[in-house]
């Protein structure tokens, strides 16, 4: 026997559950409670760069969209960085880069309004393409999932980005590409997840 | 700018796996694939900062923050307790939300229709920011124990939702609160993922007379722990150059 260590160990998760939204944005659940719900504006008004939506839907192993689903984002200004004392440089004030999004409770469809990131540095050097990260939890997720959302206009980019080259199996890296449109002038990036089941999201022990 | 250490690996063996069929929901919604493992960039050791102007005054206290016309009915409780990390130090200024049923086991939520009633005057949700020590308290009402479909005859024990942020994606976490000596905790699919039995032991909260009021408000201490970091650094090229 050796000397002991002393570290905690972190405390296990626990599903969200499906009430999830009186906690963390009761105004879906169906009552007023806060003077203000958090992060439903990611990039607040004086973020330069692209205004963009991104919008989706959360599948689960049937096809089914789950429709009590909640994600969080947390991305860089346009400029790659982040609102964090570590997070590169200085961003736009107002800028958060975090958001909160809740699913129509009928038809599991979300969006979220923001800007385009822009690309920040990764380790060793290598440059990230720009990416949103996404956490999603709800009712049967034991404990939250982590995943990256790309954009499909950054191809040289994304070819060159250290984390999708990581994905061996290369067919699996198109579930983390959003697909840009545009509808009536607004940009928009469709970014469906599938948590189980053919076409499989990668998702990331972050 | 300073180099950034990474936090410390996961102990998946404290956590619930994604797949566990006894809670069915998660059959479904489980992922078959392998996480696959990065080592941290900035994307993950930086995370959303919040500050006092996020919340109110009365956001920790949910024997108020929804009384319309007197207190929710139901046993007067203080849950207090500190975030740490695995190094123990304390995780300060950290935004920490909570949400639960009422008194009668019942959500203020439109999707639960189970028969116990709604409490005028509880909306069941509250946030707080942790102090400098990490330390932080919420007063509400005991939430009851409810019945879900899973098996016909599955219960939830009493407990209260937590959601944690700390400094960084990486220790975004939320969990549930236990209390001391529900006879439903062992019985319960949901608690009964977390593998390690130390771990439910780690979510379930004790009684803690010393933070009693005296014949007003019971008290329950449940301290969180997230994920370490390394203070130490010795690669040479983590981070831009």
């Amino acid at each position: 026997m050796g000397q002991t260590l002393n570290y905690l160990k972190e405390s296990s998760s626990q599903t969200a559950g499906p009430y999830v939204h009186i906690g963390l944005a009761p105004g879906a659940a169906g009552f007023d409670i806060y003077d203000q719900e958090l992060g439903w504006d990611i990039a607040g008004p004086n973020a330069k760069g692209e205004r963009i939506r991104i919008e989706g839907q959360v599948f689960d192993g049937t096809g089914s969209p789950i429709k009590d689903v909640l994600l969080e984002a947390w991305q860089a200004n346009a400029d790659g960085n982040y609102a964090h004392p570590e997070g590169g440089g200085e961003v736009e004030a107002g800028f958060r880069g975090w958001g909160r999004v809740i699913t129509d409770f009928d038809t599991g469809e979300w969006a979220f309004d923001t800007v385009k990131p822009g690309a920040a540095m990764g380790r060793s050097g290598r440059v990230m393409a720009p990416h949103i990260n996404l956490w999603i939890v709800a009712r049967g997720i034991n404990i939250g999932l982590n995943t990256r959302l790309y954009f499909d206009d950054e191809v040289e980019a994304n070819a060159k980005d250290p984390v999708i080259n990581l994905i061996e199996w290369e067919n699996r890296r198109k579930t983390l590409i959003a697909k840009r449109t545009e509808r009536e002038g607004q940009v928009i990036y469709r970014f469906d997840i599938r948590v189980q089941g053919e076409n499989e999201t990668v998702f990331f022990e972050i | 700018m300073t180099k950034p250490a990474e936090y410390y690996q996961r102990d998946r063996g404290r956590h619930p796996p994604a797949y566990t069929p006894n809670y069915k929901t998660s059959v479904a919604r489980s992922p078959r694939y392998s996480l696959i493992s990065l080592q941290q960039s900035v994307s993950e050791i930086t995370g959303p900062v919040f500050g006092h102007d996020d919340v109110a005054a009365l956001d920790h206290d949910l024997i108020k923050n929804y009384a319309k016309h007197g207190d929710p009915v139901g046993e007067r409780i203080i849950v207090h307790g500190r975030v740490l990390d695995e190094n123990a130090r304390p995780v300060p200024n950290t935004l920490v939300e909570i949400w639960q049923a009422n008194a009668g086991g019942r959500y203020r939520h439109k999707k639960d229709t189970y028969l116990a009633p709604i409490d005028p005057n509880f909306g069941g949700c509250g946030r707080t920011l942790t102090d400098d020590e990490g330390y932080y308290f919420f007063r509400t009402i005991k939430p009851g124990a409810y019945p879900w479909r899973n098996m016909v005859n599955n219960w939830r024990p009493a407990h209260i939702h937590f959601s944690v942020f700390g400094a960084s994606f990486s220790q975004r976490l939320i969990t549930q609160l236990y209390f001391e000596g529900d006879p439903l905790i062992p019985l319960c699919p949901i608690v009964q993922t977390i593998p390690d039995p130390d771990a439910i032991d780690q979510l379930t909260a004790k009684l803690d007379m010393n933070a009693t009021i005296p014949l007003d408000t019971i008290a329950y201490r449940f301290d969180i722990v997230l994920r370490g970091r390394r203070s130490t650094l010795f690669e040479n090229r983590l981070e831009g150059n």
